[in-house]
């Protein structure tokens, strides 16, 4: 009996049976042909924000955190917020490439080379915020447990250094899984570039991949090793993110739903920035065919559970506040709800648990357009369920003689928009030059592409008997 | 020099293999068009017992390993083993940093406690594994980076890497006979076999690694860049505001110059007023005495303030007037003689006119506020009012004296 699964009729994952070199093609033309005037436009908007951002690191870095927004008791805000988001997102390219592998759904080829650069511009994005958040930032290095002249050694039990190694080694192992499913494709590229600059840099990077059943044999099973770390490496990053937050004693923050909570939400915002992109994307480089509705449609289904957990886990608060009977943690929850920042509240609520419903009828879950506001409204809502976290538990803690607002300057602003700008930067470059579809994994998994019989032969012995 | 560059970046075209080739035989490659063709190539030819030899896909195809005979791969072992090492090493550096090396005593808690510890050991375990699994299917099991394959630039390689199949024997295999091979790859269904010749780099027993050339950029990169990241370093975090650990400060250093004042002197002058602390400014210096009407003399009379005021009256009064207000101090002519204390005038002065000589000066008698603090003045005044009476006892005075 084989796997098979006759009995639901799946969409084919490359809809229209195209040939092995029309994949080719398709997917390696837009590293082949100069920049269009689309692209250019994209480009120059999203690298006047990095600029913009640029600049006001510059300021920070100049004339320090006063910069920002920051004060007491409100000493985390925009910097931190903006971590957590970016960090948030690249937990999905992590799951559609490790989660779902392991989970044997074929659909995840189309997005999943995508979806792992995703994962690296978020996280290099992300990690930028926790070294200028500081007042010294060019001593980041003393975040690592090395030997120095004031012969100390970093604290291995604040979360804040449980963070530093995370955020590394996230970055390290999706870079290296990125990186080892690049290998094939560019191989594939080297062999068909008329370029001799670019022979040469495709043979360095392809490191002389000659496609050989024996190689393809070990990188499978590294692939799969790769795959099987990664995913309780991505279910470790995002709980040691909430760490930051849930082993304090901030009501609001210290609540053990935090872990759960986090991953859940990163992999919603993450699904929701992946198909923003995606639906763009698979747009301009007539990757419809590839990148299908029914990617689209499974990854919305995907938005709709996780949204749910995010609001399962939203009214679960709000249960446990009461039901604890801490006047404390009631008080930081009513003033999520009504106090002076309610309106961020309701914009969280209403992006991340409400408007997702409307993924429960197919006709929306298929439609294009309607997917394409949703999937941004997700964004926004879960930059604003980071800012309400942040913000309100801190504003108004434990004693009211310390209670202040928080208005971030313009600085704030900037970088934030800056960190954008960064990302898609990235993005549009990595578009242009490496494939932004896995070559080799896709023609694995079209229709035909896979032996339908399985010899076993018996090796002879050196006489030639059998 | 420059023309070369531009001439050699020309297009390439893929046609042109440029890499000299020798005339040694490397092996014999077939291409098939469909996968059930190369599975079934390749199971003949592992049941036809050769064994240097192997298939080439552009993509992993499902059960090629069992039709090569072909045992499990073994990347996991080496996943396994660095993990667990990982794992150790991360909770070895834990344990001998925060308990052994330098304990730090953070909030009460143990040095080393196990729960916190596990998120960095987790981390670390993952970091290891991914690392030893990456370098180890690559340079342990795939033998990669290698890019003087015979196979590369070959128009199979182009072939394999996009849309068909292929199978290479080499002839290092014991059983290779080029009829025969070629007879076996046709009967299978092969629409094109090519000769793959070795290259002549494969030819020669140098090491790639260890050609002087590439050392040679090797080294000069990393001096170049040792070099140039030491100066750079140097600059940017010794000579640059703010990254300099404060070396450089705006501030006025003791006797320097100055060029935020107009006269660029950085010791400035105190402000106009300034006094000193404790100084009591003294309100009729430079009237004449009859102005001063309101001192009075706030010590009280007694024994001690007596004694205070006849020692400081010998030290700082006596050279001018004397021992005993007389006016013949030990000076003998050498400054002008002060009039008597004993004076009618003097007797009928109030206390506070001999204050406003003392701290204001009369006449030849300097100021002696600078040397004669001020209830040590009044102290003066009481053993100038003893003296007085001693000259100028009444018969009072002499009763009770005996």
């Amino acid at each position: 009996m084989s796997l098979d699964s006759t009995y639901t009729r799946e969409l084919p994952l490359v809809e229209g049976k195209p040939t092995f070199k029309d994949i080719d093609n398709v997917i390696i033309l837009p590293t082949e042909t100069k920049p269009t005037k689309g692209w250019w436009i994209a480009f120059g908007i999203s690298s006047s924000a990095l600029m913009l951002g640029g600049f006001c690191l510059a300021l920070t870095f100049y004339y320090g955190i006063g910069m920002w927004g920051n004060n007491q008791p409100v000493g985390w805000a925009f910097g931190i917020i903006n971590f957590v988001f970016w960090i948030g997102i690249g937990h999905a390219g992590t799951l559609i490439s490790a989660i779902l592998y392991l989970f044997r759904q074929k659909w995840r080829t189309g997005i999943a080379r995508f979806a792992e650069a995703m994962t690296i511009f978020a996280v290099m994005t992300a990690g930028i915020f926790p070294i200028i958040h500081t007042g010294r930032p060019w001593l980041g290095g003393y975040l690592l447990p090395l030997p120095n002249q004031n012969g100390v050694w970093v604290n291995f039990s604040s979360p804040l250094l449980w963070d530093v190694f995370a955020v590394s080694t996230y970055f390290t192992i999706s870079f290296l899984f990125w990186g080892i499913g690049l290998i094939p494709d560019l191989a594939t590229m080297r062999d068909r570039t008329t370029s001799k600059i670019k022979k040469t840099i495709y043979s360095v990077l392809s490191l002389g991949w000659t496609n050989s059943n024996r190689n393809w044999s070990n990188y499978e099973r590294a692939y799969l090793i790769l795959a099987g770390i990664s995913t309780p490496l991505v279910l470790s990053v995002h709980t040691i993110v909430s760490f930051d937050f849930a082993v304090s004693v901030l009501p609001g923050w210290h609540t053990t739903i935090f872990p759960p909570y986090f991953v859940a939400g990163a992999i919603f915002s993450g699904f929701g920035m992946v198909s923003t992109i995606l639906i763009l994307v698979r747009k301009v480089f007539n990757m419809e065919h590839i990148i299908t509705i029914g990617h689209l449609e499974k990854m919305n289904k995907i938005l709709l559970a996780t949204g749910m957990m995010v609001g399962y886990a939203y009214a679960m608060e709000f249960f446990i506040a009461w039901y604890s009977g801490n006047t404390f943690e009631q008080f930081v929850f009513i003033n999520r709800a009504f106090g002076p920042y309610a309106w961020a509240y309701w914009i969280m609520v209403s992006c991340n648990v409400i408007f997702p419903q409307l993924f429960w009828s197919k006709k929306v879950r298929t439609s294009i357009p309607i997917t394409l506001i949703l999937v941004i409204l997700v964004n926004v809502g879960m930059w604003f369920e980071r800012f309400v976290i942040i913000v309100t538990s801190l504003h108004r803690d434990f004693l009211p003689s310390s209670w202040a607002m928080y208005t971030p300057t313009l600085v704030d602003i900037g970088l934030l928009i800056g960190s954008f700008g960064m990302f898609f930067t990235l993005l549009l470059l990595f578009l242009k030059v490496l494939p932004l579809v896995s070559i080799s994994e896709i023609k694995g998994v079209m229709d035909g592409a896979q032996p339908t019989i399985h010899p076993h032969p018996h090796k002879s012995n050196s006489n030639g008997h059998h | 020099m420059i023309k070369k560059l531009i001439a050699s970046i020309k297009e390439y075209d893929t046609k042109d293999d440029t890499t000299p080739r020798s005339k040694k035989l490397f092996g014999l490659a077939a291409l098939y068009n469909t996968p059930n063709e190369i599975i079934k190539a390749a199971s003949e030819v592992t049941e036809k017992g050769y064994e240097k030899f192997d298939v080439y896909t552009p993509y992993p195809l499902h059960g090629m390993d069992d039709a090569m005979g072909m045992k499990s791969s073994k990347v996991g072992y080496v996943s396994f083993t660095l993990g667990i090492t990982g794992m150790l090493l991360s909770l070895l550096m834990i344990w001998w940093m925060s308990s052994v090396n330098y304990p730090n005593i953070i909030g009460g808690k143990p040095f080393f406690s196990l729960p916190p510890a596990i998120p960095i050991t987790f981390e670390g375990t993952i970091l290891f594994t991914g690392i030893a699994t990456v370098l180890g299917m690559l340079i342990l099991f795939n033998q990669l980076p290698k890019i003087n394959s015979p196979l590369n630039d070959t128009d199979f390689m182009k072939n394999v890497s996009s849309d068909k199949y292929g199978i290479v024997i080499r002839t290092e295999d014991n059983k290779f006979q080029e009829a025969e091979v070629k007879k076996l790859f046709l009967s299978e269904g092969a629409y094109d076999i090519q000769e793959i010749y070795f290259r002549e780099s494969n030819l020669t027993t140098k090491t790639p690694l260890f050609d002087k050339k590439f050392i040679g950029a090797i080294i000069g990169t990393g001096i170049l860049t040792a070099a140039i990241t030491y100066l750079t370093l140097n600059y940017v975090l010794y000579s640059v505001v703010p990254f300099d650990w404060m070396w450089e400060q705006a501030r006025i250093d003791s006797q320097s110059k100055s060029s935020f004042f107009q006269n660029k002197a950085g010791m400035r002058p105190p402000v106009n007023g300034t006094v000193a602390r404790g100084f009591i400014p003294y309100e009729f210096k430079g009237m004449p005495d009859s102005s001063v009407k309101l001192l009075s003399n706030p010590l009280a009379v007694s024994k001690k303030t007596l004694e205070r005021g006849q020692d400081r009256y010998n030290i700082y009064c006596s050279p001018c007037h004397g021992y005993f207000g007389d006016g013949d101090g030990r000076l003998k002519g050498q400054f002008p003689k002060p009039p008597s204390l004993h004076t009618e005038k003097s007797l009928k002065w109030e206390d506070g006119n001999f204050y406003h000589v003392i701290t204001n000066g009369q006449n030849v008698m300097p100021s002696y506020a600078e040397q004669v603090k001020v209830d040590d003045r009044w102290a003066i005044i009481h053993y100038i009012r003893t003296l007085q009476r001693s000259k100028n006892a009444t018969d009072e005075d002499m009763d009770k004296a005996k």
